[in-house]
Parts: structure tokens; C-alpha cells; sequence
């Protein structure tokens, strides 16, 4: 057993010390701490994935993660999508097919098709990989439906989607 | 949330008295814990942070088990186990749970000691036995829709909400254990979890301070394994009723059956009479009946789920019709499914 001592996390390329707070979740840290106000608070229980953000790359529930547990990870937040001013294609492609409506969940939903971009490249098996009558729109809403949104957008969001990463039927 | 004090394991030999402190809780992935302790249902006075024990973050194969680190997340273990003869009901089962974002953070060991998400354990101002011993259960006499009906008490009506652990169950896996001592031991998991008695609060059969180090599972023969969730929306919900099934068919009969059942017991359920029942006869919707028929004589219904027999009968039913007709199709997954 060891005692706290000064540990840092990687949030968009900058290492910050940890909160002193052991209580702090991810997410309330990049609010309080660092005033990334990207990432969103919607449920605060792991429910919603407003506050997905990716964590070497794999996308979780800020809100369900003490900051304490990320020593020595490098996060991504939304903030850190885009590179050298140019928007990610999936950010594009969220602006080309309107794929929201009040945008509160929309941080969310661009960082976990981020994450699923690479879960794709990586043969990332979903719970309809092997159905019988699979379609790539089933597979895509799988794989997010761990992001609501209560606009109601999911056509576009799958289509923004599709626009970026192509599903091969199987 | 309720202060606690943080310290960290790095290997288990560290594992001593202080992290199994009365209200001490280990702290995996915290998926489960966090959300608990935000709503003061866990208030631990220390976090042991498992995040740095690096012993037990890998899967290894061995010539008759693969040995699954207890720090393995769920999403790595449904990823190898798609692509293992023999484990496609564990990545089933694992893939129908909870969400990509959830799965990359909780561990196997976390995902076996989850609380169960009855609504009442989760609202501090309804009696719950399993929260607060002694001071009644809210659900025998309220909604629940979502509650057991195999293992019940008057005491407690609560399901165990994992689909890992129904197919965990049904593939025959055991736990590795290690106390505060260095003592170790193995205990298979369909013996792990109590069913809740008079005494809901008590959900294993860890003792004090010990440690969940891996699951053990046996290697299977490839047999033909399906999981078959049912659930209020297609995606992100818990069961109502699950099936977990291995079957093998030799001459038009069943020669070698496993099964689980999830959303209907208060400890993820292994159907042993209705597997015994099975064995050996042909697979006529008379027998599945009767079987299921003889599992359902222990069981207990409590008004708003009164509709999980039905359910759990039509869904055991399509499951094995599908099993069957799967080893019809391919005769090169016949062998011994389950050897214990």
C-alpha cells in the first residue's frame, strides 16, 4: 500500500497534476479544474454518454471514473478532436447531415464514433457482428447506443456516421 | 459523496488486514461503485484503487482452462472470446450488456460482484433489506416488473443484473480467490453467490478482505452456444429474462446440455432440474415444457412480474429450437460441450 503522491493525467497533449479531492470524477475535473466545458454533464450516472471522452484512444463515461484512476492516461475531449484548426471528418460530417438538434449531446456522440472508427479497424465484434440479418445502420446503432439523444437525431447521426466509416454487409 | 480515504494495491502480495477493513471497498473500474456512492448507497470510509495492480490484467491460456485476469475488462474478454472456439456464449453474453463506454472500464471480477439495480436497493428513502438489514422490502409489495422469481425471500426480491455471470455459470467457471493471509482457494462460481434468506446484505461467499484474482474457465468443446436476451429496448438494458444454452445432439437427442438463466433469479440462475430433465430425452416442446415446468415449482411471483414465466418459457423455447437445428446444420460442432 502506498499514499497519494502528486500523479498527472494527459488531457489533449497538456499533463495536469491530479485534484487533490480524491472524489473528483473525470468529468467534474475537466470542469472545475481545467473549464473544458465540451464535454457535457447529462445524467452524471453513466446513462446518457454526454460525457464520453476517449482514454488511450477508448471511449468511457467521464462521469463514472475518479480522476485518481487515469494516472499517467492520455484523454481526449472533445476540445481535442479537431487538428490544426481543421474539423475530425466525423465533426464534418455531424455539420453535413444536420445529425443534431440542441447539441447537448452532440460532444458525446463525435467522440464515441471516434472511438468506434478505430473498435472497426480492430475487428471490435458488436452484439449484431454475427446476427443473420445483419445491416451496417443495425451495427452502427448498436455500437452507440450507449449515446441518447433526446432530440431525437439518430437517423442523422447514422448517416453522419456512415458518411466517415464504411460497414461492409457481411 | 461521503469523504474516503485512498490507497493503492500494486501487486496482490501488498493485499494485508487494512484493505479488508470493515467498510473498506476495492475499486476497479468503478463503473458500478461510482455511480453508488454519488447516490450514498456505498459510503465507504476507503477506496482501495486496483487501477495499478498489474498482476492480473491478462488472459492466459493453460491446456484445460484459460485463466481470465481479474483486472480484464469486458471488453477485452468479449473480443477474445468471439474469436474462441467454445467461449461464443461468454462474448455473447458480454456484448448484449451494458454499453462500449461501460465495457472498456468495468473488469470481470467487477462486472461477478455488481449490485443488483432494483430500484428500491437504489432509493435511499425506500426500505431495503440489502441496503439497510432489517428495515423491510419495499418491492414484495410495489412495482416489480424487473425483480426475481427463482431464489426469493420475503425478505428480498432482487435479481443479479449480470449476463456475464449467467453464461460464467453455465460454461462452469471458477473463481480464484486470495485472502488478506496469502491463503488462496478456488470455488466454483454456481457456488459463490447466496441466494438472500434472511440475510440480503450477504451476496457471496467472499470472506473478509478477499480478493477475486481470476475466472477460471474450463476450455469447451465447440457444442452449439446461444445467449437470447430479452429486454425492454434492443440495446443498453437488463434482462428480463435471459437464456444461456450449450447443446449438443447426438441421434436426435440431447447428449451433453448447459444452461443459465438471467433476470428471473436473485443470483444468476443455474436451472439444474431442467438441464437433468432434458438430458437424454429428444428435444419435443412436450419436454422443454415439463422441464421447465419442474424449475418453475420453486418459484415465486410477486404481481408485476408475473410475466417472466411466459416469457422465460418462450425464450428457453426458441433457444434450444435454434440450438437444435444448429447442430443439425453443422454435425462438426457436436462433442462434449460441458464436462465438469
Amino acid at each position: 500500500m502506498s499514499i497519494d503522491t502528486g500523479p498527472t493525467v494527459t488531457i489533449n497533449g497538456t499533463p495536469y497534476a491530479l485534484p487533490t479531492d480524491p472524489r473528483t470524477t473525470l468529468l467534474d475535473f475537466l470542469h472545475q479544474n481545467l473549464a473544458l466545458f465540451g464535454t457535457k454533464k447529462g445524467c452524471d450516472h453513466g446513462q446518457c454518454g454526454a460525457c464520453t471522452v476517449l482514454v488511450d484512444d477508448e471511449r468511457i463515461n467521464a462521469c463514472l471514473v475518479f480522476a485518481f484512476q487515469l494516472t499517467g492516461k492520455s484523454i481526449t475531449t472533445i476540445e481535442g478532436i479537431a487538428k490544426n484548426g481543421e474539423l475530425h471528418p466525423l465533426q464534418r460530417a455531424f455539420v453535413n447531415r444536420d445529425a443534431f438538434q440542441c447539441g447537448y449531446c452532440t460532444s458525446g456522440q463525435i467522440c464515441s464514433s471516434v472511438a468506434l472508427q478505430k473498435e472497426l479497424a480492430d475487428n471490435a465484434p458488436s452484439a449484431v457482428t454475427f446476427s443473420e440479418d445483419y445491416s451496417p445502420r443495425e451495427d452502427i446503432s448498436e455500437r452507440m447506443s450507449g449515446n441518447l439523444c433526446r432530440c431525437g437525431a439518430y437517423p442523422n447521426i447514422v448517416d453522419a456516421i456512415e458518411d466517415v466509416i464504411a460497414l461492409e454487409p457481411q | 459523496m461521503q469523504p474516503f480515504t485512498l490507497t493503492h494495491l500494486h501487486n496482490t502480495s501488498e493485499l494485508d488486514s487494512t484493505s479488508g477493513a470493515k467498510n473498506s471497498r476495492f475499486i476497479a473500474g468503478g463503473t458500478n461503485l461510482i455511480d453508488l456512492m454519488k447516490l450514498q448507497v456505498e459510503t465507504p470510509s476507503t477506496l482501495v484503487n486496483l487501477s495499478d495492480w498489474q498482476d492480473e490484467t491478462r488472459i492466459v491460456e493453460h491446456d484445460e482452462h484459460f485463466r481470465i485476469g481479474a483486472m480484464v475488462t469486458n471488453t477485452q474478454l468479449a473480443n477474445f472470446a468471439s474469436t474462441t472456439p467454445g467461449l461464443s456464449l461468454l462474448s455473447q453474453a458480454l456484448l448484449s450488456g451494458a454499453t462500449v463506454q461501460l465495457r472498456n472500464r468495468a473488469t470481470t471480477a467487477g462486472n461477478l460482484l455488481q449490485r443488483t439495480r432494483c430500484y428500491y436497493f437504489y432509493d435511499t428513502a425506500k426500505a431495503c433489506n440489502k441496503r439497510e438489514p432489517g428495515t423491510g422490502c419495499t418491492a414484495v409489495n410495489s412495482e416489480n416488473r424487473i425483480h426475481a422469481i427463482f431464489g426469493t425471500s420475503d425478505k428480498c426480491i432482487a435479481t443479479h443484473p449480470s449476463d456475464m455471470a449467467v453464461a460464467m455459470i453455465a460454461l462452469g467457471a471458477k473463481l480464484a480467490l486470495v485472502a488478506p493471509n496469502g491463503e488462496k482457494r478456488t470455488l466454483p462460481l454456481r457456488h459463490f453467490y447466496c441466494t438472500p434468506g434472511n440475510t440480503p446484505h450477504i451476496e457471496n461467499n467472499l470472506k473478509e478482505g478477499e480478493l477475486i484474482t481470476a475466472v477460471i474457465l474450463p476450455k469447451q468443446a465447440v457444442g452449439s452456444q446461444y445467449y437470447h436476451k430479452v429486454r425492454d429496448r434492443s440495446s443498453y438494458a437488463f434482462a428480463l429474462v435471459s437464456v444461456a444454452a450449450g447443446l449438443v445432439m447426438k441421434d436426435n437427442k440431447v447428449s451433453a446440455l448447459t444452461l443459465g438463466f438471467g433476470g428471473v433469479g436473485t443470483v444468476p440462475w443455474y436451472p439444474e432440474t431442467t438441464i437433468n430433465a432434458l438430458m437424454g430425452t429428444e428435444l419435443t416442446d412436450a419436454n422443454i415444457e415439463k422441464a421447465l415446468d419442474a424449475e418453475l415449482a420453486s418459484a415465486q411471483f410477486y404481481g408485476s412480474n408475473n410475466f417472466k414465466p411466459p416469457l422465460l418459457r418462450n425464450t428457453l423455447h426458441k433457444v434450444l429450437r435454434a440450438l437444435a437445428q444448429h447442430q443439425r446444420t453443422y454435425p462438426q460442432h457436436e462433442g462434449a460441450l460441458y464436462e465438469n
